[in-house]
């Protein structure tokens, strides 16, 4: 069912070596080709639109939910709606992730809309991995949207990350945190050749005591563009840092943007943005250890971006 | 032996070329311990980094075991065991204490490595600590030290390792170079002011307005650079203290 392509593309995003432990739906080209629920977490398709429903039943603890998608065929716009309804207490990991190989002329698309309600005192930890490759020169792109819900005590970690091969994407990231709700967000984004990428977060602090963080790292390489626009927005008594690093090389450029905006004098906000080439020191650092200057700037890239 | 033979050294500058180090000559022995003094912006970390491969030299030669060197970069040099302790370290985001210093180690695990214990650190606190804006100077400074202490080395330069390091530390780090002196063949460049590095020394070396001025045993330099004019150093007419310097 899966050739040696397919389980390439999900090892890539979603570390899977085979058909995974646990709840998982695999989807490919625009059909869901492998599923299966178990007792505590369910997956089954929405009736009115293409996606699954993920409900996974409260104080479930230390399950795991892969939902990757792959696409292997030129000129496919695959659009899916997700919904996630992580039960009170419920403690998982969520790891979604999408691989193109678009082996012809023209755009591949995928448009992944995912929705989470992470229910009161829940835990969810989400990876979410893009990458896109073929041989052709049809364009892969890849838009992701995430809405997330968060719920009193609720503690979600978001790890976003773009590798390589992606050349468009717009990736929407929305959250809203009630009280005592904390959020984490990590981005990583490579762009390298002609690609474009923009990436928007809106966080908004609703409830008292809810904290937000944004850690944005990325890496623009030859004439490729990046932009970010991470904003966090307080309505109460809470705490936010966001934080936008890039490193910039070759021709690319990188624009950063982020935001902040207190609607409450004990909201306290603090956010910090940065764009550089690799520091000198750093490279000369590690070539007084012996690497070569690319082994230095290959070791520093991934680092960061780690 | 590292020998260093009519070097000099020009950097280009905002008001055009200086000379930063003019004829040097100087031979450093294996086994033995030099430490590099002098005023400040004398030329002692310019020497240094030329040593490393950082400045290519304007004129001279550099032999390392009768090779010459001159012509090598920074990571050949490295490879062939020169190493060089940065007085301001970078930091790296991302990257581990761990994975430096396996950097340094090379193919060597680093498992059963002293070389933050040499350094007064203990390994279970700080391996899995990133190399970032997290570490206050002085641990920086100490890992930095640790990264040369984890190599085998043939020429190991420590610039000013004792700048910000707490006492406790620093009588720890005096005992572990005086340790590695005493075990290895390496020979081991301090650059420093420090009395109590000073007082490791074989040689001490007195380097002042981009050349050495004199050099000698720790005895016979002694008095040389308790001279408060040592090294051209004039002592400001107009402050009526011995200690301020007068650059007029």
């Amino acid at each position: 069912m899966l050739n040696a392509l397919d389980k390439r593309l999900l090892e890539t995003v979603a570390d899977l070596h085979d058909i995974p432990q646990g709840a998982y739906n695999i989807r490919k080209n625009g059909e869901g080709i492998s599923r299966r629920s178990t007792a505590n977490i369910e997956i089954k398709p929405k009736r009115d639109k293409p996606g699954i429903d993920i409900i996974v039943r409260p104080g479930t603890m230390g399950e795991s939910v892969h939902i990757p998608v792959i696409l292997t065929a030129e000129g496919l716009k695959d659009a899916v709606y997700n919904t996630f309804d992580i039960g009170e207490g419920a403690d998982i990991l969520v790891v979604a992730g999408c691989g193109i190989h678009n082996p012809g002329e023209s755009e591949t698309q995928h448009n992944g809309i995912h929705n989470f309600i992470i229910r009161k005192r829940a835990r969810l930890r989400y990876v979410e991995k893009h990458y896109g490759q073929g041989e052709g020169g049809g364009q892969k792109t890849l838009n992701p949207t995430t809405i997330i819900e968060m719920e009193e005590g609720a503690y979600a970690e978001m790890e976003l990350v773009q590798i390589r091969g992606v050349d468009n994407t717009k990736r929407i990231t929305k959250a809203r945190l009630h009280r005592n709700a904390h959020l984490l967000v990590t981005e990583r984004m490579l762009t390298h050749g002609e690609q474009k990428a923009e990436s928007k977060i809106l966080v908004k602090l609703a409830g008292e005591d809810s904290s937000a963080q944004i850690v944005s790292r990325s890496v623009a390489q030859d004439n490729s563009q990046q932009l970010f626009y991470p904003r966090v927005a307080g309505y109460n008594r809470c705490r936010a840092h966001v934080q936008c690093d890039s490193i910039i090389m070759h021709q690319a450029k990188v624009r950063s943007v982020p935001e902040i905006a207190a609607n409450h004098a004990d909201a306290q906000l603090v956010h910090e943005a940065a764009i550089g080439k690799i520091a000198g020191e750093q490279l000369i650092k590690l070539m007084t250890l012996g690497l070569s200057e690319s082994e230095a700037e290959e070791t520093i890239l991934q680092g960061f971006l780690k | 032996m590292l020998e260093i033979r009519n070097l000099s050294l020009t950097l280009e500058g905002e008001k055009g070329s200086v000379e930063i180090l003019e004829d040097i000559n100087l031979t450093l022995q294996d086994h033995k311990l030099y430490v590099f003094t002098g005023p400040n912006g004398g030329g002692k970390s310019s020497l240094a980094k030329v040593i490393m491969g950082i400045y290519r030299p304007t004129g001279g030669k550099i032999i390392l075991d009768g090779e010459d060197i001159t012509a090598l970069g920074v990571t050949e040099r490295s490879r062939l065991g020169i190493g060089y302790a940065f007085q301001q370290p970078p930091r790296f985001k991302g990257l581990k204490v761990r994975e430096l210093i396996q950097i340094a180690a090379g193919n060597k695990p680093i498992e059963g490595c002293s070389c933050l214990a040499d350094v007064g650190l203990c390994p279970e606190d700080y391996l899995d600590r990133d190399v970032d804006s997290s570490l206050s100077g002085g641990e920086l400074k100490r890992i930095e030290i640790a990264t040369l202490l984890a190599r085998s080395l043939k020429v190991a330069i420590y610039d000013e390792p004792e700048a910000g390091i707490d006492l406790w530390s620093f009588s720890r780090l005096r005992e572990t170079f005086q340790e590695l002196h005493n075990k290895y063949e390496t020979t081991i460049v301090l650059i420093s002011h420090q009395e109590r590095i000073l007082s490791l020394a074989d040689e001490i070396v007195l380097i002042a307005g981009g050349t050495i001025r004199e050099q000698g045993s720790r005895d016979d330099m002694w008095p040389v650079i308790m001279d408060k004019s040592c090294g051209g150093r004039k002592i400001c007419p107009g402050a009526g203290d011995e200690n301020v310097e007068c650059f007029r």
